[in-house]
């Protein structure tokens, strides 16, 4: 490997590791880290908490510009290839994996990035449902292997 | 429907918001990578060559955050209210499901959003539809 592509690579983890902490900031602000926070925006019928929606808005308005830029270039600034989802079908498994997300999601009001804030402030839950994500993870590495393919997200 | 405004915190919401769309801005405009967090941690599970210490980096700077949060300001309270068999159900479904999803809030709801994709967009409506109408059956008809 030469230094040049060994620098880039540890810029990337440096990078990333910046990327995980202002999201998580963004979660704890937001009060999304908050389980019940989040089952108050699903509960439609009760008391409504419209606060996630405007997460995702704020999300979105700061999102929009620079997936725009992004999709104009090949490479990222730091000259890393641009790794843009390809796949556009909405198929089966798109819609049945996320219908299972989502009673998953309405059962705890736990998704996977709160979760993993939560389990950083050491509470018992977030450990056990990160322990059973991971593993139900573990069952499509399982059984998809081979079939593993980053551009989908 | 009844706004709950005791609890709606729209300043916070939407300066989190910003956040976590400046998070995903920096991570697809200095990586290249889409900021979704089933699938950073997922892909840890069949890695490839030079693809983990990326996924590692993400995913210790979100279990990492509430310490350095507190070098700020105070942490909130969380509240989790289910109990251990509910959270390994969940926990369950929510690891399968937006694996086979292939993206959950994050992946497809802030950044395939932002991206304006048709799936990410129909993928959003499923996961928050069945969110809705599990919520509804918990609570306002087997009433747990």
């Amino acid at each position: 490997m030469s230094p040049v592509f060994e620098r880039r690579i540890t810029m990337h983890i440096v990078t990333s590791l910046l990327a995980g902490l202002v999201f998580g900031f963004g979660l704890i602000l937001s009060g999304m880290a908050d389980a019940a926070k989040v089952l108050g925006f699903l509960d439609l019928a009760g008391a409504w908490d419209p606060s996630l929606a405007l997460v995702m808005g704020g999300a979105i308005a700061v999102g929009l510009p620079a997936f725009a830029l992004s999709r104009r270039r090949s490479v990222s600034l730091l000259g890393a290839p641009m790794r843009l989802p390809t796949a556009r079908a909405i198929d089966r498994r798109v819609v049945g994996g996320s219908v299972l997300f989502g009673i998953g999601w309405g059962i705890a009001g736990f998704c996977p990035g709160p979760a993993l804030v939560a389990l950083g402030m050491g509470l018992a839950p977030a450990l056990i449902f990160v322990a059973a994500m991971v593993a139900g993870m573990g069952v499509f590495a399982l059984l998809e292997k081979g079939g593993h393919d980053d551009p989908r997200r | 429907m009844t706004i709950d405004w005791q609890h709606f915190t729209p300043w916070s919401a939407l300066g989190g918001g910003a956040l976590i769309g400046l998070a995903a801005a920096m991570f697809v405009l200095l990586n290249g990578r889409i900021a979704g967090i089933s699938g950073v941690l997922g892909g840890l599970l069949n890695p490839t060559r030079g693809d983990i210490g990326w996924r590692i980096a993400f995913v210790a700077g979100l279990v990492g955050a509430p310490l350095a949060y507190r070098l700020f300001g105070a942490l909130p309270v969380l509240h989790i209210d289910a109990g251990t068999g509910a959270l390994l159900l969940a926990g369950l479904l929510v690891g399968v499901g937006t694996r086979y999803g292939a993206g959950c809030t994050s992946g497809h709801g802030v950044c395939g959003l932002s991206r304006l994709s048709p799936r990410s967009l129909a993928a959003t409506l499923v996961f928050m539809g069945a969110g809705f109408a599990t919520v509804f059956v918990a609570r306002h008809v087997a009433g747990v």
